[in-house]
């Protein structure tokens, strides 16, 4: 005997928790299967040393959209709100960056760093509307493609004359041009050259950072909050609100295989043997894994099956967990500091140069860090008076050329560990036990193919009409009832709900079409 | 990493030595990298050894993929439109493979040459695509066209002049289907298939037995007319046989520009190939909207009044030429052995249904001068040369 449902969503990541909510609030009975015994796929809190614990991959949130917050009601606790981005120099000269304010820096580059965030804003705005909408087919007759499509023409050319020929000049320009452009402060431009990099395998100079950087603003203006017991909690509280409308959750319940009949999905199959009906099979995976692995590329036909299995995902980012008996000393920063976002980014040409490695298969011996220190306001996380660092570090290829054994990884982490010393020379002699994941953990633990977070590269060439490719561009795939709801699908990663709350009302309002 | 260097101009097939020696009048052409020959003597005789005992075409630079692995069955599925499923070992079968849009690539042979091993011939190459298909299929594809020297023996005479050859079993061989022998300790594997629309047989073999092969296939066929034959004269058997050939009847849609240039199975008459109760395959969904909405061209075929062959011509609905033209030809000849002035076209849909009557608009010198006439053309069903000996089993000597 099978179950039947109106929908079954693969994995609990947050963008499948977000859909399948809103697919229950229609009124459908929704099935999500989690392969872990945790739901959150990469949202979440875990446990990496005895009372010590830290958000697994994401540990910023500054993109949940608006319109899920809404519809869903959420109200996450914030342990930490607007945080101030402190650029950190050897020196103690560190820059402190808020909204569009940066302290330790000329008049010149203040100023200019005001002009450069309004526009910024400006830009991020226009994209976040489309964010929140399935992006327009091209070459179709639909009339709410072409209208989208216009409107998306009219809101670029509405910007005025000079602010779209800025508009079409950036977006697919890179970070780094734009930066030594503007400023002087070799700080300041490499903490928006980190921005812009984070999460993809991207340097300064690559093409379209900017677009990259634009994508990072567009959920809250740039604005990081960290929630109150790590990223787990938003999950969480998702996973409650989707019960709450009847949503049937279970984890431990990796899913084998969706099974397809004739051209349309008829359910899954899990690991454990069970099967589930529905006719639609909604996939939090990324779009390797849904395509190449859960379905099987002899449902597809050729030429979809080598765009899915030529996706560029190779992640670059690794995420270092340190559980410390105390807070480090950094020379020029009170205490008070370690509540903010930490970058260790030089210049323009650090980040490229830890980019540099990465082409060629190997990690940077100066990596590039994003740091914070979550248990400082959130008691949660830690033991009384010790401490845990979060941080993102770059770059860790996926494919490392010798592979990520575990002297590899000891390696890379004692290049971290000792770039931090630089700033903070105590570091080593605060820590009691640390964790690694390297792309290629993250793929194996998360089940997310190249260890991305976005699922596929945030390049143009894989972005709005055309992400993840083309043909499954509007969250549905070419087999009758199965869609995409993960970062894999428009507009990306980052923990924004938006690729969840775009599949879901476009699954809502085919079926009333019909 | 050893490298081989790139070969540098035309290649010759193994047969080459044979070839020169026949041929007289030096024309030849390049047919994907090898010297193929336009005629050795004259095409017109080639062409009626083709129709009155046998013709022999080399074979060797049609493009073979070898297909096998524990995929190889579900692979072919999805690749072209057929079922391959219920072509056993030991038969061979005309398919055709469409990109996902339900454009024709390029139409071939499949010969399923011993269980879960096939061989897929074809006149273009296309391992990129056959590559790309193979994404997430446990198949091993591999290129080889210059590991097997192949003949096209075929005419009327063709199986006299192979049951001299010692080949245990060969009437018993139907149409589609392959046998193996056993030719001087090499294998020598024999389809009944051809391009020509009549009883024939193809041969495939070791190149160092290419040779041997010749020459014991030509001392068996002394008394039957045998001829070594070129590509004109093969062309226009297989348009009175009513075949298609890439770069004439269809472009291969890879290869293709421009939207609305190349042709899906349906609008080349392969309706018949494509079946809509596999669950999937490349070019199922568009075809499947196709076969809803209708198809914007039709393949004709053309028996067109008097002489004046009707090559590049415009087809239109009435004699007047009103209305702009609804196609073109494609191929065309006149067939001696038919009396006929044949053309295969590609038209727009609702016109050319079998029996309809349509125009076409020749252009013809004489004497230096240009002449145009307006040939009335009627749409015909069948092919036009299509002898009953093509389907007997055991074949008849002649």
């Amino acid at each position: 005997m099978t179950d039947k449902y109106d929908a079954i969503v693969v994995g609990a990541g947050h963008n499948g928790l977000v859909c399948s909510a809103l697919l229950a609030k229609a009124g459908k009975t929704v099935l999500v299967l989690e392969a872990n015994d945790q739901v959150g796929g990469a949202a979440v809190t875990r446990e990496f040393a005895d009372g010590y614990s830290a958000s697994a991959c994401a540990h910023l949130l500054y993109q949940l959209q608006p319109e899920v917050r809404k519809e869903l009601k959420l109200s996450p606790k914030l342990a930490s709100e607007d945080m101030t981005t402190i650029a950190l120099a050897e020196d103690g000269q560190h820059l402190r960056i808020k909204g569009d304010k940066v302290k330790g820096v000329s008049d010149d580059d203040a100023r200019q760093y005001r002009r450069f965030r309004k526009r910024m804003t400006r830009f991020s705005d226009l994209l976040r509307t489309y964010f929140n909408k399935p992006p327009p087919r091209l070459g179709t007759k639909n009339f709410k493609d072409l209208l989208t499509l216009a409107q998306l023409g009219f809101d670029i050319r509405r910007l005025g004359k000079e602010e779209m020929q800025e508009f079409l000049r950036l977006i697919g320009m890179n970070i780094h041009d734009e930066v030594t452009e503007r400023f002087e402060s070799p700080l300041l431009r490499g903490a928006i050259s980190l921005d812009a990099v984070l999460g993809t395998h991207l340097g300064p100079r690559s093409p379209n950072t900017i677009m990259t950087y634009l994508y990072r603003q567009a959920g809250d203006h740039g604005r990081t909050c960290v929630p109150q017991g790590g990223m787990g909690a938003i999950s969480e509280e998702l996973a409650q609100v989707a019960r709450g409308e009847g949503v049937t959750i279970r984890t431990s319940m990796p899913v084998k295989r969706i099974v397809v009949d004739n051209g349309r999905v008829t359910g899954v199959e899990t690991e454990s043997g069970e099967t589930f009906s529905s006719y639609t099979v909604i996939s939090n995976a990324d779009p390797k894994r849904t395509v190449m692995n859960l379905v099987g590329a002899k449902h597809v036909e050729t030429g979809f099956g080598r765009r899915i299995h030529h996706l560029r995902a190779r992640g670059n980012a690794a995420k270092l967990h340190l559980a410390l008996d105390g807070l480090p000393s950094i020379k020029g920063l009170d205490k008070k500091d370690f509540g903010q976002r930490m970058v260790i980014a030089g210049d323009e040409h650090y980040v490229e140069r830890a980019f540099n490695p990465a082409k060629y298969g190997e990690f940077s011996p100066h990596p590039v860090v994003e740091m914070t220190f979550p248990s400082f306001r959130d008691e949660s996380l830690a033991p009384t008076g010790k401490h845990v660092m979060s941080a993102v570090v770059q770059y860790a290829p996926y494919g490392l050329k010798e592979g990520w054994d575990d002297a590899a990884k000891e390696a890379f982490k004692q290049a971290v560990i000792k770039t931090i010393a630089r700033y903070a020379p105590d570091i080593e002699e605060r820590i009691t036990a640390s964790e690694l994941l390297t792309p290629a953990d993250i793929e194996s633990e998360f089940h997310i193919t190249g260890g991305h977070w976005h699922h596929a590269e945030l390049t143009l060439d894989q972005f709005l009409f055309v992400r993840p490719v083309n043909g499954a561009a509007q969250y549905a795939l070419p087999i009758d009832g199965l869609f995409l709801c993960g970062a894999g699908a428009h507009p990306g990663g980052g923990v924004s709900g938006a690729a969840g709350r775009n599949a879901a009302r476009t699954i809502l309002r085919r079926e009333k079409a019909v | 990493m050893k490298h081989e260097p790139v070969h540098q101009g035309r290649l010759k097939s193994p047969f080459y030595s044979r070839l020169e020696s026949l041929d007289t009048v030096n024309e030849w052409h390049q047919w994907k990298g090898y010297s193929s020959a336009d005629q050795l003597y004259c095409s017109d005789t080639e062409y009626f050894a083709i129709r009155n005992a046998t013709g022999v075409f080399d074979l060797t630079p049609m493009t073979k993929y070898r297909i096998t692995g524990p995929d190889a069955l579900d692979y072919l599925n999805r690749l072209v439109t057929r079922d391959m499923a219920k072509i056993r070992p030991g038969r061979v079968a005309y398919a055709v493979w469409c990109d996902d849009n339900g454009q024709v690539i390029d139409d071939g042979t499949i010969f399923h040459l011993r269980e879960g091993e096939y061989r897929l011939c074809s006149q273009e190459r296309h391992f990129a695509w056959l590559k790309a298909a193979a994404i997430g299929f446990d198949v091993t594809i591999t290129h080889e066209t210059d590991e097997v020297a192949a003949l096209a023996v075929q005419g009327p005479t063709s199986y006299s002049v192979l049951s001299k050859m010692n080949l245990e079993g060969l009437e018993e061989l139907k149409p589609f289907g392959l046998m193996h022998f056993d030719f001087q300790g090499k294998e020598l594997m024999i389809s009944r298939t051809g391009f020509t629309g009549d009883l024939g047989y193809e041969l495939w073999i070791d190149p160092d037995k290419a040779e041997a092969l010749w020459d014991a296939l030509f001392e068996a066929g002394k008394l039957h007319g045998i001829r070594a034959i070129g590509t004109t004269a093969l062309d226009m058997a297989r348009i009175e046989a009513g075949y298609l050939a890439a770069y004439m009847e269809f472009l291969p849609a890879d290869e293709t520009v421009r939207t609305g240039v190349s042709r899906s199975p349906l609008e080349l008459g392969l309706d018949w190939l494509v079946d809509f109760k596999k669950p999937n395959f490349n070019g199922r969904r568009a075809l499947a909207k196709e076969k809803r909405n209708g198809s914007t061209w039709r393949l004709v075929k053309l028996d067109i009044e008097g002489n004046k062959e009707a090559h590049h011509s415009y087809i239109f609905s009435n004699a007047k030429a009103r209305g702009g033209n609804i196609g073109f030809v494609t191929s065309a000849v006149w067939s001696p052995v038919c009396k006929q002035n044949i053309a295969l076209g590609t038209v727009k849909t609702p016109h050319g249904k079998p029996g309809d009557t349509v125009w076409v608009e020749i252009y013809y010198q004489r004497e230096m001068h240009w002449n145009r006439k307006m040939a009335k053309a009627t749409v015909v069903d069948k092919p036009f040369w299509f002898p009953p000996r093509r389907g007997a089993t055991p074949p008849g000597p002649y």
